[in-house]
């Protein structure tokens, strides 16, 4: 297990590169060592330009469905120990743009560099398990260290592979799951199994998909409050999608907007109350929650999915007139 | 037991438990991936392979497995082209496969073939050639299924974490068709085209009331299989009917008490 000697805040991403990186490269992390580098204990130390590679980055990404632009020149970057949360209305194209990022789809245009080695921790967006086919918690979260999974030299024996098992549920409070049919779980249940399936795997970045879909109001901030100190244990980058605004902001390096292109992005240290901004996301996002500068010139329906009253105030679809677009 | 002392007993009995034995895992995949359909497409298009075997004088187990794995292929490639939907495509290519495998079987007079015999099966008449050929097929499944067990489960779990965990999920589901098809290529003389797909799917279906775990699953649906082998040949020879049949009929009894005994 890696412990950070840094504890997460606001300033997170303002923390020194050296320091990132060092515990990036520990000894318990042999694959996230940088790609060309010798393993030398003097390179390391001095970190030069190789040890500050973004743990993901994409780059001018297009896609198409059919007749369809989904992504539009899309770029953005993950670098180590940040938290990178992705909004949008939906069919903005978070989620193709999240799956191009993993690799599971090709982007027709732009490209992806993952940092050579990049383990990484993957919690979809909905799980479906056909009823015909029986699975236990445990037997699920074991399947995160198979073969393939695990990495070449660190295929853990029997006895460690249920010890982390147990010890990643106790993490998230869900013991008490592990002999359960996934099947039988609720929704908020369903999710942390998922987180402990992409936990396991030790990972470098953890790409989460609306982490607290069919979670309760009360249970989501819990769940983000989790994710964000379970990120900042492991030291692992986050790359987020979230409706859930208001909840996330706090947690969160940065934010990025997106809608088929990104509208905006931005760190939310710099606290704004944007008149454009606030209409958008309500006045619910304001007071001690983390708000950023939001230089919308144009709106995007949210569909509701965010706070209060938006869609009531900001009904129609969305109206693709970027032309002020501050990118 | 003088029933036993027979060879053809021996050589269908062995061929019955070692297909009963794979059918267990590979069943279940079938079931859980929802690929009764596609087993059954396959199967059916089997006879047309036949009918072209026998026409060109080749091989005939050489010739349905050719066709099998063909099949196969050409399913894949139209499911993830065609603006048709799985069911309706495999529908079509179903029955018109079987159909025109028996037209070009009674077209070609200069062989006559059994038909009975490869649409319900003639486990009693197989060769020793037979039983060689579903014994290796049983044996390479079981291994590759061994070898990849893990990969094949996550895979059907969730194709996409798999994949993100490292997992060639495209692979893995081309190498499932592939024993699938060859299973079902080798057990056409065990119990026909007609009803492979319900020596696959029922043992399969029925050891899902039993189980917690895919493994368990997997297991007991092997071990639920050959009873039905074992019960059926015995109930084919005490009332004389024909074999295959009285396999898949005993799957179903079993089927339909295990269901009925997890209800009570």
């Amino acid at each position: 297990m890696l412990n950070l000697p840094l504890s997460k805040t606001k300033t997170h991403a303002a923390v020194p590169l050296r320091i990132l990186n060092d515990a990036m490269t520990a000894p318990s992390h042999p694959a996230s060592a940088s790609p060309n580098a010798a393993p030398s204990a003097p390179l390391s130390s001095d970190q030069g330009a190789k040890a500050e590679a973004s743990l993901l980055r994409a780059e001018g990404i297009s896609k198409r469905f059919g007749e369809r632009t989904v992504l539009d020149g899309v770029s953005f970057a993950v670098e180590p120990g940040q938290i990178v949360t992705l909004i949008g209305p939906n069919g903005a194209g978070k989620t193709t743009l999240v799956r191009i990022a993993l690799g599971l789809i090709d982007a027709d245009s732009g490209h992806i560099q993952r940092r050579p080695g990049l383990r990484l921790g993957y919690m979809p967006q909905a799980l479906h398990i056909d009823p015909t086919l029986p699975l236990t918690v445990r037997r699920f979260l074991a399947l995160a260290q198979r073969r393939a999974a695990a990495s070449s030299d660190e295929k853990p024996e029997a006895r460690e592979t249920q010890t982390s098992i147990d010890d990643t549920l106790a993490q998230l409070k869900v013991s008490h799951l592990a002999d359960a049919q996934i099947g039988g779980l609720s929704g908020g249940e369903l999710q942390r199994v998922l987180l402990a399936r992409a936990l396991l795997r030790k990972p470098h970045l953890l790409v989460l998909d609306e982490p607290a879909q069919g979670v309760d109001i009360a249970g989501q901030a819990e769940l983000y409050a989790l994710i964000d100190s379970i990120a900042d244990s492991q030291g692992c980058g986050v790359l987020m999608i979230s409706h859930d605004l208001h909840l996330v902001m706090s947690s969160t390096d940065e934010v990025i907007c997106l809608n088929h292109h990104v509208c905006c992005h931005g760190k939310p240290e710099s606290v704004s109350t944007d008149p454009a901004y606030l209409s958008l996301f309500g006045a619910g996002a304001t007071d001690s929650l983390a708000v950023y500068t939001h230089h919308h010139t144009h709106e995007h329906d949210i569909h509701g999915n965010v706070v209060g009253d938006v869609t009531a105030e900001d009904g129609d679809t969305e109206s693709h007139s970027h032309e002020g677009c501050p990118h | 037991m003088a029933l036993l002392t027979t060879d053809f007993i021996l050589y269908a009995l062995a061929a019955g438990l070692a297909l009963a034995l794979v059918a267990g895992p590979l069943g279940s995949f079938i079931v859980w991936r929802r690929m009764a359909y596609f087993g059954d497409t396959l199967a059916h298009s089997a006879l047309l392979g036949i009918a072209i075997g026998l026409l060109t004088d080749s091989n005939p187990q050489l010739s349905i497995i050719v066709s099998c794995l063909l099949f196969a292929f050409i399913l894949t490639v139209l499911d993830k082209t065609s603006s048709v939907s799985t069911d309706t495509l495999l529908g079509i290519l179903a029955h018109s496969s079987l159909a025109l495998g028996i037209v070009v079987l009674a077209l070609a007079d200069s062989v006559r073939v059994n038909l009975e015999a490869y649409l319900f099966g003639a486990l009693l008449t197989i060769s020793t050639q037979d039983l060689l050929w579903v014994l290796g097929v049983a044996v390479l499944v079981g291994i590759v299924l061994y070898r990849w067990w893990d990969e094949f489960i996550a895979a059907t779990v969730h194709p996409d974490i798999a994949a993100v965990e490292g997992s060639n999920v495209d692979r893995l589901n081309s190498l499932l068709v592939l024993l699938i098809a060859l299973t079902i290529a080798v057990s056409m003389k065990i119990v026909g085209v007609l009803l492979i797909t319900s020596l696959l799917i029922i043992p399969a279906a029925s050891a899902r009331l039993l189980a917690a775990t895919p493994e368990q699953m997997a297991l007991r649906a092997s071990l639920i299989g050959c009873a039905a082998v074992v019960v059926g040949l015995f109930v084919a020879f005490a009332i004389d009917v024909p074999v295959g049949p009285s396999i898949v009929v005993c799957a179903a009894a079993l089927f339909l008490l295990l269901s009925a005994f997890k209800r009570a």
